[in-house]
Parts: C-alpha cells; sequence; structure tokens
C-alpha cells in the first residue's frame, strides 16, 4: 500500500474495486436499474473525467500535494493552491463535466466514510436566498470538524482526507445578487475549516468579490472523441448493441452535452428493450434473439433521432427542394404543402429552424452575400419562437422568406 | 347523449386504429415495469389524449375508468385563495395547471410533492407509482417547469409524470431531456376516412365515400374536428348524398365574409367596418391567432402569387406582436390596414 501511497492512478484503482464490490444483491440492482444513467456512470475518480486534462492535472497535483503535506496539516493549509475553487465555464453548453469533476475531487479526497459530514452540496432546485446562506451554509462552515473514530491507515493511505469541509454550491450563477454578497465574509472568515466550490455556466454572473477570491477553472467543450468513447464504454457496460453511426448521431443531436447524449441514449435502450419482449413471443423459433441476455436489440440510428425530435433527412430534403426558384411562376404551393404536412406530423419549430439553419448555411452552393440575408432572417425567427409565435404562420414565413432571397431579390 | 367523439372513442390501446407501431411501443412500456416519464406531443386532434388513457389503461386496469373530480384550494404566497379542478382515479391524477394562469407554480409544487411523498395504498395495484398527467404543458410557466424539473428526478419511485403538449417548443431543455418524447402525428386523410366509416356503420348511418373523403380534407387532419363535422352534417339533414354541403362552423362562415369584403374594397370606411367583425369574432371567445390564421390562409388563396410571400410575412409579424402586445384588436386591425395596403398598390402597379 505504501508503495501506492504517492501514485494516484493505483488509488484511484483501488477506490474503484472497492466501490464495485457492495453491488450485488437484488434490491441494488433493482434500484440501479431505475436510475438514470448520467448518475450511474457518473465518474468516481478524477482519472475517469472525460477530456478536461488542463483542470484535472492541476487538480491532481493539488491532490498529490495535499498527500504530502498531509502528515503536517496546518503546513498544509497555508500551501494549498485554492482557497476556494470557482468552477466555470464561460460560454459552453451544460454537460461538460463540471459537477462530475468536482464531486469526484471531493470523493477521492474524503472516501465513502468522511463523505457525507464533509460536504455540503446545494443546487438550484434547493432554495438558496440569502436566508439559506445567513443560516444553513453558514452553521455548516463554522461546525468543527468532527475525527471519526475507526479510519485505519489504509484508509488514509487511499484518502487524504484534508482538514476542512467542502461547500458546493452547484448552477451558482442562479444565485441572487443579495445571497451571493452574503457569501463574502463567510468564505473568508472560515476558511480554515471550509473550502467553498462554486460551479456556474456563466462567471460573468458570479459577482467581482466572490470571483476574486477564488480561483478559477475554466472547461472547455468537449471534443467529439472522448465523447465517443465515453458513450461506447456505457453502451458496453449495459451491453446495448448499437448499429454504426449512432455514437455519431447521439454526439450530434447532444450538442456537445454529453449527459443529452446519456439520456438519449437511456431512453433508446429502454425502448428496444421495452419493444423486445413481444417480438421474441411472436417469435418462438428465433432462437438467438432470446438467446443473448435482456438488452440484446440493436439501437439504430433512427430510433435516436426519433427520441431526440429531429427531423428525417427526407423531410428536409423535400422542404429545400420546394424552397428552391421555380421557372414559372411562385413557390407558394410547394412550400405551404410541405410545411402543412409538417406541423400536422407534430414536429418541432426550433427542430426545423435549427435543421434547416445548418442545411442552409453550410450549403456551398449558396452565394456568401445571400447567406448574410438568410443567417438574420434566422435570428428573427428563433426569437420569435421564443415569444410563443403561432409555429404554423412563423415556418411558412421563414420558408418563404428563404425562398424569396434565393431567388434574389 | 353523448357526442360521437366521446362515445365512440377508444378504450384500449388494441381499439386504436391509426399509428400501430406507435400503439405497440406504448404497450410495451406499460409492461416493462421500467415506465418513464412521457412527453407527448402532437397538434390537436391527433389523439394524444386518447392514447394516454388507453396506456394508463393498460397500466393499471380498469380501475382508471373510475374517475371523479375534486376542487381543491391552492393559498398562493399573497394570501390568495385559488380554486383548481382535479380529476383522478385511485391509480392516477389529471390536472390543467394553465387554468390558474401565473400561479401554476404554486399547484404543480403543492400537489405534485403531496402526491409525489405518499406511496399507493392499495397492494393489489399492479405499479408502486402513480401517474400524473398534465394537459398543456406547453402553456406552463417557466417557474412551474422548474419546479417540476426536480420533482421528476426526487420522487421518481412513487411518481411518473406524462406532459401532454402540442410542441416541444415551448418546454424547456431540462424538462425535455429527462423524458421520453412520443410523437403523435395527426391521423391521414385516408385515416380519417376509415374512422368515419366506422363510426357511420356504428351508428347505422347511410354514408357515401365522398361525403367522407370531403370531410377528411376539409377538416386539416383533425379527428376530432372531422367527426364532429360528420355527425352536425347527419344532424341537420335528412338524407346524405355526396352533394351535401359541409357547413362551416359560424366564426369561419363570418372570416370568410370578412376576406371578401376587404377584397372587395380597400377603404379607411370599410376598414370601420372589418373592424366590428373582428369585435364580433373577439366576444364570441375566438383566439385571436386563429383569427388572424384563417383570415390569412382565406386572403392568400386570393391573391397573386407573387404577393403571397408578402402577406405570409406580415400576418407573421403581426401574430408576434399579438403574443408580445396586451390588445389583440390593434394588431388584427393593423394586418387588415397593411393588407389593403399592399394589395391596393400591387393592383395599382406601385413598388411596395
Amino acid at each position: 500500500m505504501a508503495a501506492s501511497f504517492f501514485n494516484n492512478k493505483a488509488r484511484a484503482a483501488a477506490i474503484a474495486s472497492s466501490s464495485s464490490k457492495p453491488k450485488a444483491g437484488d434490491n441494488k440492482e433493482d434500484s440501479s436499474r431505475l436510475q438514470p444513467w448520467v448518475e450511474k456512470y457518473r465518474p468516481k475518480t478524477l482519472d475517469d473525467v472525460a477530456a478536461q486534462d488542463h483542470t484535472t492535472n492541476v487538480l491532481q497535483r493539488t491532490l498529490q500535494a495535499s498527500n504530502v503535506n498531509h502528515p503536517a496539516p496546518n503546513t498544509w493549509n497555508n500551501e494549498i493552491t485554492p482557497t476556494s475553487s470557482l468552477t466555470c465555464s464561460s460560454t459552453d453548453p451544460p454537460g461538460t463535466g463540471k459537477t462530475s469533476t468536482i464531486l469526484a475531487l471531493a470523493k477521492s479526497l474524503f472516501g465513502p466514510a468522511l463523505y457525507r459530514s464533509r460536504i455540503l452540496e446545494l443546487n438550484a432546485s434547493d432554495e438558496r436566498g440569502i436566508g439559506i446562506v445567513r443560516d444553513k451554509v453558514k452553521n455548516f462552515a463554522r461546525a468543527q470538524l468532527t475525527q471519526p473514530t475507526g479510519l485505519d491507515a489504509a484508509y488514509r493511505a487511499q484518502y487524504p482526507c484534508p482538514p476542512f469541509k467542502i461547500i458546493i454550491l452547484d448552477e451558482a450563477d442562479s444565485m441572487t445578487q443579495d445571497a451571493q454578497s452574503a457569501l463574502r465574509r463567510t468564505m473568508e472568515t472560515y476558511s480554515r475549516i471550509t473550502r467553498f466550490c462554486l460551479v456556474c455556466n456563466y462567471v460573468t454572473r458570479i459577482i467581482e468579490p466572490l470571483a476574486s477570491r477564488c480561483s478559477k477553472f475554466r472547461f472547455k467543450m468537449l471534443d467529439t472523441s472522448a465523447a465517443g468513447e465515453r458513450i461506447g464504454n456505457i453502451a458496453e457496460q449495459e451491453g446495448l448493441q448499437l448499429e454504426d453511426g449512432v455514437i455519431d448521431t447521439l454526439i450530434r443531436c447532444g450538442d456537445g452535452d454529453l449527459r443529452r447524449a446519456i439520456t438519449y441514449l437511456q431512453s433508446a435502450a429502454r425502448l428496444v428493450g421495452a419493444t423486445k419482449p413481444p417480438a421474441a413471443k411472436d417469435a418462438d423459433d428465433d432462437a438467438e434473439m432470446t438467446d443473448v441476455g435482456s438488452n440484446s436489440s440493436v439501437i439504430t440510428v433512427r430510433s435516436i433521432e426519433e427520441i431526440a425530435g429531429v427531423l428525417p433527412d427526407n423531410i428536409l430534403d423535400s422542404l429545400v427542394e420546394a424552397m428552391q426558384p421555380k421557372s414559372g411562376g411562385s413557390v407558394y404551393e410547394a412550400v405551404s404543402g410541405v410545411i402543412t404536412d409538417l406541423v400536422a406530423d407534430g414536429w418541432s419549430a426550433t427542430q426545423l429552424v435549427g435543421q434547416l439553419y445548418r442545411r442552409v448555411v453550410f450549403n456551398e452552393a449558396i452565394p456568401d452575400i445571400q447567406k448574410n440575408k438568410i443567417v438574420m432572417l434566422f435570428s428573427e425567427m428563433d426569437k420569435r419562437l421564443v415569444d410563443g409565435s403561432d409555429e404554423h404562420l412563423s415556418m411558412l414565413d421563414l420558408t418563404l422568406r428563404i425562398a424569396g432571397v434565393l431567388r434574389g431579390n | 347523449m353523448a357526442l360521437l367523439v366521446d362515445k365512440l372513442r377508444p378504450r384500449t390501446l388494441d381499439a386504436l386504429s391509426y399509428h400501430p407501431e406507435l400503439s405497440d411501443r406504448l404497450r410495451s412500456l406499460a409492461h416493462s415495469g421500467d415506465f418513464p416519464h412521457l412527453l407527448v406531443y402532437g397538434p390537436s386532434g391527433a389523439g394524444k389524449k386518447t392514447r394516454v388513457i388507453a396506456t394508463l389503461k393498460e397500466l393499471y386496469g380498469p380501475g382508471v375508468e373510475k374517475i371523479k373530480i375534486d376542487a381543491r384550494v391552492f393559498q398562493t404566497t399573497s394570501n390568495r385563495k385559488l380554486e383548481f379542478n382535479i380529476v383522478s382515479s385511485v391509480y392516477h391524477l389529471e390536472i390543467t395547471p394553465a387554468d390558474v394562469g401565473t400561479y401554476d407554480r404554486v399547484v404543480v409544487q403543492e400537489l405534485l410533492k403531496e402526491v409525489a411523498q405518499t406511496q399507493q395504498v392499495d397492494l393489489s395495484a399492479k405499479q408502486r407509482f402513480k401517474v400524473v398527467v398534465i394537459n398543456e404543458a406547453d402553456h406552463l410557466t417557466r417557474d412551474a417547469q422548474a419546479a417540476l424539473r426536480r420533482t421528476m428526478e426526487k420522487y421518481s419511485p412513487n411518481l411518473r409524470l406524462i406532459l401532454l403538449a402540442n410542441s416541444t417548443s415551448n418546454i424547456i431543455a431540462p424538462i425535455r431531456s429527462r423524458t421520453l418524447l412520443v410523437r403523435v402525428a395527426a391521423p391521414t386523410e385516408s385515416d380519417i376516412c376509415s374512422a368515419l366509416h366506422l363510426a357511420g356503420k356504428k351508428e347505422g348511418w347511410t354514408e357515401s365515400e365522398v361525403l367522407n373523403k370531403r370531410i377528411a380534407k376539409e377538416s386539416g387532419r383533425n379527428l376530432r374536428r372531422a367527426l364532429l363535422m360528420f355527425e352536425s352534417i347527419y344532424a341537420q339533414n335528412e338524407k346524405v348524398t355526396d352533394k351535401t354541403l359541409i357547413p362551416p362552423p359560424d366564426w369561419e362562415a363570418l372570416i370568410t365574409l370578412t376576406a371578401d369584403e376587404i377584397l372587395a374594397e380597400r377603404s379607411p370606411a370599410r376598414l370601420l367596418h372589418v373592424r366590428a367583425r373582428l369585435y364580433d369574432l373577439l366576444t364570441h371567445c375566438i383566439p385571436p391567432t386563429t383569427i388572424l390564421k384563417t383570415l390569412t390562409f382565406k386572403l392568400v388563396a386570393r391573391v397573386d402569387d407573387a404577393l403571397k410571400p408578402d402577406v405570409i410575412k406580415w400576418s407573421a409579424f403581426y401574430e408576434h406582436r399579438i403574443k408580445l402586445g396586451s390588445k389583440v384588436i390593434f394588431h388584427l386591425e393593423a394586418f387588415v390596414a397593411k393588407f389593403m395596403r399592399i394589395y391596393e398598390s400591387y393592383l395599382m402597379g406601385m413598388d411596395f
């Protein structure tokens, strides 16, 4: 054990093996089946966090540092880099792993025995007004550390257990200004025994005095290969069979948001797993179907797109075709026909706007000057849809105006 | 006597006449034991509600059909009392939070928490969870949707939600990513024809196929509307032939008349006249969007091709204004005035 003392990789492996042990018994299995996969496959250690190398490296080093200084907790306090850390990503979509990273860090710092007493996690759905900051947060922050009994040396070797508590404020940018200012003094006064960790999407929404008390970590958008690897992993562990291109589709539909991609995958697995039993009953002679475990049906690209509400390509094709300028007369009849069908089939206008945008803007055949005009139309339409305008009229207007631009006036 | 729409509504998944794949999928979801939250969306009259009720029956058996209506009183933070109707059976609840306008958050929070915190009492029940059906989920305010978000995760052992919406556009992304999206497309015209045929046979009415086709076309792929039209035709005529007229609803007739008047004369005097008509429609509780849309499509059908994109453009523009503004008559009138102007300048050969 002593050899792996300084080795984070080995420690991570030890955690993984120890945490996988208690997962036996029917009851546990049942609850994990009902658990969202996003929670189930949240990274357990910093090494598992996908594609945020810079941030995890810094945090790893922090961990290592805490480990080295562990025998002398007092000096440690002054040396550790972040007083409080502020994890943020300024313009990125959600689902890049901010919360996952910080939870993984907390887990590898304290381990299961201390986790409950040392971590306070609050997110936007909990009440977080100024009252809570003054009351709950402050009380937790000033509570003295408890030294749990019965922690043997092996546990201490695995987890550094630094002498402070961590308060994680998830989605901190949705806290009110007042609540944030109430935090200021609390953060400083109890910094000896409590560290704060704020997680937010927009660092600009955190008031300056708070931001200056924190060291900041920026999370970049997940690149596709890392995200794909992760999804592939999950699919493998769940025993799913994926058609070629499913992973790419998931990433595309998720728009860089890994959480969304995983949720889509789970829904698809449910549907496929769900539609399977009657099929197996109908075709009993189909022996291979019944042999290969529970979730053996193949997930197709189309089923993912259907779950994500993505319009199939042939509908878009017909729409684009209808918008092309005709030699004689107007495009109105063709376009309005397609749009009426779209509305009757229940496709969502926001989805159409997004997909049409990609189609038009990345189309090399359209001259740039026309694209300029078209992009302005998209901007206006998005605003209208957010304001709750009628979808039928808006879609018709958008497509007719694009057709007008394509015709050249 | 019940209307055809209610009397002939299919009660089980097997009785549904179109979208067989969707019915299969819902049935297997109901049997899988791992029933997810659902977001069912599609245009009105496509059969969303019918499918949901059939699914519930598949989940719990015939017990869901014994429903009662409760009136509950909720208190807002500002001590206002809200009366709210809940349709419920032993196994499920059905609510329309949009009824209470901006206070829907209070209802959603209190009611759902209450339901979620009590376990299913009936031990012989097939499922451990209760289902809450939320109608018109796309009319929920942002606050109410945000409140749903946490409830969906926290209480998932005791509670499943089925949201019904016309479009997913107004539903916030976190909710969309927590639910299984189920799209119910409108029935095709031939689907409607066969539904009408069945209805006619059950009632023992002599029917004509040509008329059925015309009704299907007229209804705009809305099955509820088609059935209502079908019934009203048979109620009004002794003998029904291929050529029987389909009487349009009163408001639609009035809008057609208005469109004729607008096209016939473009002058301030006529605008004033049209204004009275618009007021008439509004006082009869026809939604302004419906008025504007119907009027637009009536007008568009009768103007020159070159003018059509412009009419649509301004119609969409003023529809947006209606949503943002507070007094709808301004915008309806502005649309009529704008239309008169572009139509007039087009006829005069001027550039507009």
